[in-house]
């Protein structure tokens, strides 16, 4: 690591070995998602009641708020790895950083949000 | 990040190109999976904390979608479709990425008719799944 240029300060230390992690990750949530959002509009759309009570029941089993917390990490995660590509193409110098950290600070409060209404829901319900 | 130097030449982009299927479904890919993490995701939230907070929550966030008889608002209808009409979209084009991924595909025609089918499926999967719910 010496003062030289860019490029020779880089030079010789080979690929950084992290090329595909954002590609291979965003891939995975991919096929992730695939499934826990078919789940979710065949589980909406085959509901006997979208009254209050009727929505509450449906999300208070283990079989629905499971994959529920489960779509929510895996949209969440990917949602963000997409939105970083669309921030990397269209921002650039200082609003890209502010840019990148509000996508962040957004992806994180509504995840943690969702998931704790899941479990609040799931936890008050009766025991099965 | 480096300084450009405004005066210089770019290489030619997207106006040089004849507009295709395979353009348009590259955009919509972007465009729906935006809206989704955005309008989605808020949407999303908000449901799930309604249904948290209790009946009363609830109400004002169907209130919003819904006419006084129950049935979706204009409002309701134009984030009802989008999302969904996005959701199916999104998910075609994602399925048309693993297989690209895969390296096949890129065969002129192929590659239009696979771009092609994703808009179709998407419009037909939309369909049906409110066709479903308007007939239960």
């Amino acid at each position: 690591m010496g003062s030289g240029t860019a490029i020779g300060r880089v030079r010789g230390l080979g690929s950084a070995k992290h090329g595909a992690h954002h590609w291979w990750q965003q891939r995975l949530t991919a096929g992730a998602n695939l499934f826990l959002m078919l789940w979710l509009m065949i589980s909406v759309a085959r509901m006997p009641g979208y009254d209050y009570a009727a929505i509450h029941l449906w999300l208070e089993s283990a079989w629905v708020a499971v994959p529920m917390a489960l779509l929510i990490l895996s949209v969440f995660y990917h949602f963000r790895l997409g939105l970083q590509v669309v921030i990397e193409d269209y921002m650039h110098g200082e609003s890209r950083v502010v840019t990148m950290i509000l996508l962040n600070l957004f992806t994180f409060t509504l995840g943690g949000i969702a998931l704790f209404a899941i479990l609040k829901v799931a936890f008050s319900g009766a025991p099965a | 990040m480096a300084s450009r130097n405004p005066a210089r030449p770019l290489s030619p982009h997207l106006q040089v190109y004849k507009w295709g299927p395979h353009m348009l479904v590259s955009i919509l890919h972007r465009a729906t999976g935006s809206g989704m993490a955005t309008v989605g995701s808020l949407l999303l939230v908000w449901w799930l904390a309604a249904i948290a907070s209790g009946d009363q929550a609830y109400a004002t966030f169907v209130d919003v979608f819904t006419t006084d008889t129950g049935g979706l608002n204009i409002l309701g209808y134009v984030i009802a479709v989008g999302l969904t009409l996005s959701l199916f979209q999104h998910m075609m084009t994602g399925i048309r990425h693993f297989v690209l991924d895969t390296g096949a595909g890129y065969e002129l025609k192929r590659n239009k008719m696979g771009a092609l089918a994703t808009m179709v499926a998407s419009v037909a999967l939309t369909v049906v799944f409110w066709l479903y719910m308007g007939i239960k």
